[in-house]
């Protein structure tokens, strides 16, 4: 099977991508809970098929600030990843992590690689379940990690999906511990890469 | 005090004073605004891409350079600007992350900037004034009754260009 695009994917396939994004995302809450050392918990993600010009609007507009990890993927695969967590929630989770108790709007040079090594074990766990589950080799680059307007960020993958069609897929997941973390994973695999995870799990 | 008219992703409309037209949060994506400066006739493209002649049967125009700038001169031009006045005011074309792929999607930005350049240059628009690349996103708002195409980017101070 060669490449099958987002568009022409049936409801079994979509779902079964869902499924992956579930699992996913529950290692990665996993991850998340042994690094901060306490309880997280996860509602269940929502996966969704999105057009460009909506993208904005689900996070609460274009010019939300939010920080994005970004990484490419080699292997089995090919593509690339990203993580994309609020402002807040990205202070909130450094913090947290640093045992510091920071207001500011600017994060400070130790602060931003801690948010990239959080960045790389949540997206890390992600890879590992997906990996595991297709028995598909996937090779993370190194992360890397921009403060900036959502709008901005998301035109990266947004990109990547672009040469492929008019719709991006998108898993949104909400993280809890003290405070609500709005996290979002948007997983870019090129064109022969969904024919291969389908078929890794027996499915075409 | 007109309207103002957004713009999303892979999208393009026109804009008349006193009128202004935005698009926010350009990454890697350009930002096109073109001009008419007797009638103040205008519009704003967001391109997503340089090329649409690497897609089979494309139908979405606006996300291409190519495609997306010859749309807006002809939508501009029915609305009423006169084709040989246009100027046109270019901003956006970050590279958002640093890291190091194989493959020349990394440098989509660049590339952004340098198709739409070469589509402008092909239809005898000049570039008047251009605000591009570096690694930050910027929200975009052009209005065609003074041609100020302002710039606004996290934690920089507004510019005008």
């Amino acid at each position: 099977m060669g490449g099958i695009t987002l568009e022409e994917m049936s409801d079994e396939y979509f779902d079964v991508l869902k499924e992956l994004g579930n699992i996913g995302a529950g290692n990665a809450t996993t991850a998340l809970s042994q690094m901060m050392q306490c309880k997280v918990d996860m509602s269940v993600p929502q996966v969704k098929l999105m057009e460009f010009k909506e993208l904005g609007h689900l996070m609460g507009g274009e010019e939300i600030i939010m920080a994005g990890i970004y990484l490419g993927i080699e292997g089995d695969i090919a593509g690339s990843i990203m993580f994309l967590l609020e402002k807040q929630a990205a202070r909130h989770l450094v913090n947290k992590l640093m045992g510091t108790s920071v207001e500011g709007e600017e994060f400070s040079e130790m602060e931003f690689s801690a948010l990239k090594e959080v960045g790389n074990i949540i997206t890390a766990a992600y890879l590992n379940s997906l990996s595991s589950l297709t028995n598909l080799k996937i090779h993370p680059s190194v992360p890397d990690l921009t403060v900036d307007m959502a709008g901005a960020i998301l035109s990266v993958p947004a990109i990547e999906f672009g040469t492929l069609g008019d719709k991006m897929l998108l898993i949104q997941t909400q993280f809890f511990d003290e405070m609500v973390l709005d996290g979002y994973f948007i997983l870019v695999p090129n064109l022969d890469s969904y024919g291969k995870i389908l078929s890794a799990l027996g499915l075409v | 005090m007109g309207n103002v008219i957004k713009v999303g992703m892979a999208d393009l409309n026109v804009c008349v004073s006193p009128d202004s037209i935005t698009t926010l949060g350009l990454g890697s994506c350009v930002g096109i605004a073109l001009r008419d400066p007797v009638t103040k006739i205008g519009g704003l493209a967001h391109v997503m891409l340089p090329d649409s002649t690497i897609i089979r049967n494309n139908t979405n125009i606006p996300k291409f350079a190519d495609t997306g700038i010859e749309e807006l001169v002809k939508q501009v031009v029915a609305r009423g600007a006169n084709r040989g006045r246009l100027v046109a005011k270019i901003a956006g074309g970050a590279q958002m992350f640093a890291f190091q792929s194989k493959n020349d999607m990394v440098r989509v930005g660049e590339r952004n900037v340098e198709a739409s350049k070469r589509k402008l240059a092909q239809l005898r628009i000049p570039v008047i004034a251009q605000d591009t690349g570096k690694n930050y996103g910027r929200t975009v708002i052009f209005y065609p009754e003074t041609g100020d195409f302002v710039i606004r980017a996290v934690g920089k101070p507004e510019s005008v260009i």
